[in-house]
This record gives structure tokens, sequence and C-alpha cells, in this order.
């Protein structure tokens, strides 16, 4: 498992350009930073205040006045710029964030987001998905293929909705997906999967595409 | 002399059963502990409190426990709220509980959004045009006051309209604020404070560090102290 969210966090990181700001969400996006490359200068945003996240406060030297959005001590880099949550999510609904790299609950082909409500369970709450979602120029959805086998990515989301039409590539450790007019269309396929398992694996129509590529390790 | 500063016993005395009450901070980040510590001594209830979460429980995060709850967190283990204006609502455990045995029901509000309405009510708009939460539960479900949601299209594109959202009474947390009440909240604490400050009929600064007037470049401010009513001194720095 830490082998398939590895890989998966790997390929999201190749996604991203110089330059870019990018919000990470919690869980496996969080393992993104690790495989940016040296020559790459990427700006992580924190959605709770501030651009220029670095890395995960060691024990002893966290400042109490720093946690990420998901409550972590943190550090920052020399180029930190703190601000307000309207200044935050100003950055955000501008269209200032170049990349969010979010889990799901379901994707739907045309690229609908349910990510932050299963209902009669216990009670959550988007935080600022939505707002992401929406407003970050390009949305990369990086989850496991499956849950417990059931497909995840479907034809329609049975869940209520992050955000209608939002995302724009998911990444799992059977593939590459894009979110297209004419519909979801595999770019790369893991060697390990041949493409009727996953298929088999996914409750919408899977478009391979001429130039299908291998996806790295 | 001007001079805004009293006890944060006296600068809760006019909250009272009922009244709404926004609170800043993130998780526990920035909010004002004394003045929570104060609302408990004065022992209000029935309030609704807006704020981003519902603050820490005791022993939370997993990594830097607190030794007490935090922020709103406080609030809700004293059983002080009927009801809860927040983006997230998942990790403080007496939220779940209370929405389980029926003392507590909740609005969800995106992070965003939840600034925009309270800055809204701070700068005097009718409200905001938002892209976010069409679609959604947040379009067709009614808000934190009953009300129907709308829509508009502008040149085309449609928005979700949320209006203002406006308490009796905002807390703060400043690092540092003088005794007119002007303020700066450090690094993450800054969160809801600035956007807090002035939302409110009665706005509370609880700081780290209190200044004489004009004895700091005044530039280091960010929020005028004209939004201010009071301010107290001796917020503690969170201890991990």
């Amino acid at each position: 498992m830490a082998d398939i969210k590895a890989r998966i966090a790997k390929r999201v990181a190749k996604e991203l350009h110089d330059g870019d700001a990018v919000n990470l969400g919690i869980g496996l996006p969080t393992m993104v930073p690790q495989f940016i490359p040296e020559d790459i200068m990427v700006t992580i945003h924190s959605e709770n205040g501030f651009t220029g996240l670095d890395s995960m406060a060691e024990d002893g030297k966290q400042d109490v006045d720093v946690i990420d959005s998901g409550g972590s001590y943190v550090t920052t880099l020399p180029r930190v710029n703190f601000f307000d949550t309207a200044t935050s999510f100003g950055i955000i609904r501008g269209g200032h964030v170049d990349a969010t790299v979010l889990g799901a609950m379901q994707v739907a082909e045309n690229g609908d987001l349910a990510n932050w409500i299963i209902p009669g369970k216990k009670v959550a709450g988007m935080g600022g998905a939505m707002d992401l979602v929406e407003g970050a120029k390009e949305c990369i959805i990086a989850m496991t293929h499956t849950q417990k086998g059931n497909p995840k990515i479907l034809e329609k989301c049975t869940l209520p909705l992050t955000a209608e039409k939002c995302v724009n590539i998911i990444i799992t450790e059977m593939g590459v997906m894009e979110v297209r007019p004419e519909g979801l269309v595999v770019t790369e396929l893991h060697p390990d999967f041949t493409k009727e398992e996953m298929q088999a694996a996914t409750g919408c129509k899977l478009i391979f595409s001429p130039d299908l590529k291998p996806m790295e390790d | 002399m001007i001079n805004k500063v009293i006890t944060a016993d006296e600068a809760v005395a006019g909250v009272k059963d009922g009244m709404t009450i926004m609170v800043g901070g993130f998780l526990g980040t920035g909010s004002p502990e004394i003045l929570m510590d104060a609302l408990v001594r004065k022992g209000v209830k029935h309030l609704t409190v807006i704020g981003n979460d519902g603050g820490l429980a005791e022993g939370q995060p997993a990594n830097g426990p607190g030794k007490t709850p935090r922020g709103i967190g406080k609030l809700l283990e004293h059983h002080m709220v009927d009801h809860i204006i927040a983006s997230h609502l998942g990790v403080n455990p007496r939220l779940n509980e209370q929405f389980a045995d029926g003392t507590l029901t909740y609005t969800l509000v995106p992070q965003g959004t939840l600034a925009e309405k309270i800055r809204a009510a701070n700068y005097g708009l009718g409200g905001v045009l938002t892209p976010t939460g069409l679609g959604t539960p947040m379009e067709t479900e009614k808000d934190e006051l009953g009300r129907e949601k709308k829509t508009v299209v502008i040149d085309g594109k449609k928005f979700l309209f949320e209006r203002p959202l406006h308490a009796d009474y905002a807390f703060c947390r400043a690092s540092l604020c003088d005794r007119f009440g002007n303020f700066m909240s450090a690094k993450a604490t800054k969160n809801y404070n600035y956007v807090m400050a002035g939302a409110a009929d009665h706005v509370v600064v609880a700081t780290e560090k209190l200044v004489e007037i004009g004895t700091v470049d005044p530039d280091i401010f960010a929020v005028s102290g004209v939004m201010v009513n009071d301010v107290v001194e001796g917020e503690p720095k969170w201890q991990i």
C-alpha cells in the first residue's frame, strides 16, 4: 500500500511546473513534495494562511504560530508570506493557485467530484475543498482506484458533490486519466495492470488513448 | 488618555444567553484563550458560535497535545453552544457527540465563503457572489438562518449569492496590540482574526503583548483600533 501511494504521489509531482503555486489536501497529497525535482520551484499554499510551506516541524523546533491546514506544526521557506483567511481564499478563488491535489470518494467521467460528505455518517465538513476545486486552475485527484474493490470512478456520482465538472486529471495506482470532452481518456497504464483490469475496476467507460504510455513507478 | 484595556471578565460581562458570537482561530491556533476561559467562568448558555471549526478537545492534536481544550473547544466542553456555523467539524470529537445527543446543531459553510460572509458584514456589503458551492448542497440547502439560497447570473456566469454574517460579539486574538486596539496577529494566527474585527456589535481583542500608543512602527499593525471596542492583555503563547 505504501508503494502504491508513493507511486501515485510521484506521478502527481510530474504534473507540477516550475513556478507553480500548489495546494495539497491532507493524506496522500502531502507525500507529493518529496518527489518534486530539485530544479523546479513550487510554492505550496496552505489555505489556513500562507504560501511557502516547507515541511513538518521536528519535535522541539515547532513554532506554535505556524500550523498547516491539517493542524500539524510545519516549517516555512524564506519566501513565506502569511495572510488572513479572506486573502487566502481570494488567492484560491481568484485563480492564483495553479493546481490543487486532493483525494476523492467519487469522481464522475465528466469531472464531477464528491469528497466531503457521506450522508448519515459522522459530520466532517468541506473546509476549503469547495473553494479549492472551483478556484484552482487545475484539479488533480490523487487516490486509490477503488474503495474495498468498489469503483470510485463512475458515470455519475451518487454522493453530494463538492463541485461540478472541476476535475482535470485522475491519478491512481492503475494509471492516469484525463477528463476530456469525449470522455475519460487513459493516457498512462501501469504495467501491473491490463486495460481490461483497469476497465473492470472503473464504473464508467474508459477511452484508451492511441498514445497510451506505461505509468512509471 | 485612550485606554481600551479591561479584564477578560469585564470584556465578556455583556454576553447573554442565546447571543451569537464569532471566534478567531483555526483548529485552536489564533484563538483568544483567555476570553474563552472568561466565557466558561461566566457560564453563558445557548450560544450560536461562528468560527472555522470546533477548536480542539483536550489532548488534541496528536503531534502536540494540549493540556486543555482549545478555542471553541472550551465552549463545547461546557455545553455552552446550541448552534455552530463553521467550515469543518470533523476534528473535535465533542461536536459529533453533541450532534448525536441532539444538544447541538450546525450549519456548514465553505471556508472561503465563511470568510467572505463575515467580511461582508464587517465592510457593509449586502452579500457576496461566489461560484463556490454551485451544484452542491450549498445551493439547494437553506442558510444558517433558514433562508433559501439564491443564484444570480452576471454576464452569463452563474454565482451563488451569500448573505453577510454578523454577530453580537467578535472575540479575536492579537500577538501585538496597543491601548487603542490597533493590532496584528503573527504568522498563521491571522486566519479569521482580521476579518472578524468589525463584523460584530462588540469586538474584543485578547493580546499576547500590549504596547503603549505610539511606541512601535505603525506599519506593523494590520487592523485599526477603530474596529476594536475592548482590549484584554495576558493572552498566553500556546505551550506544547
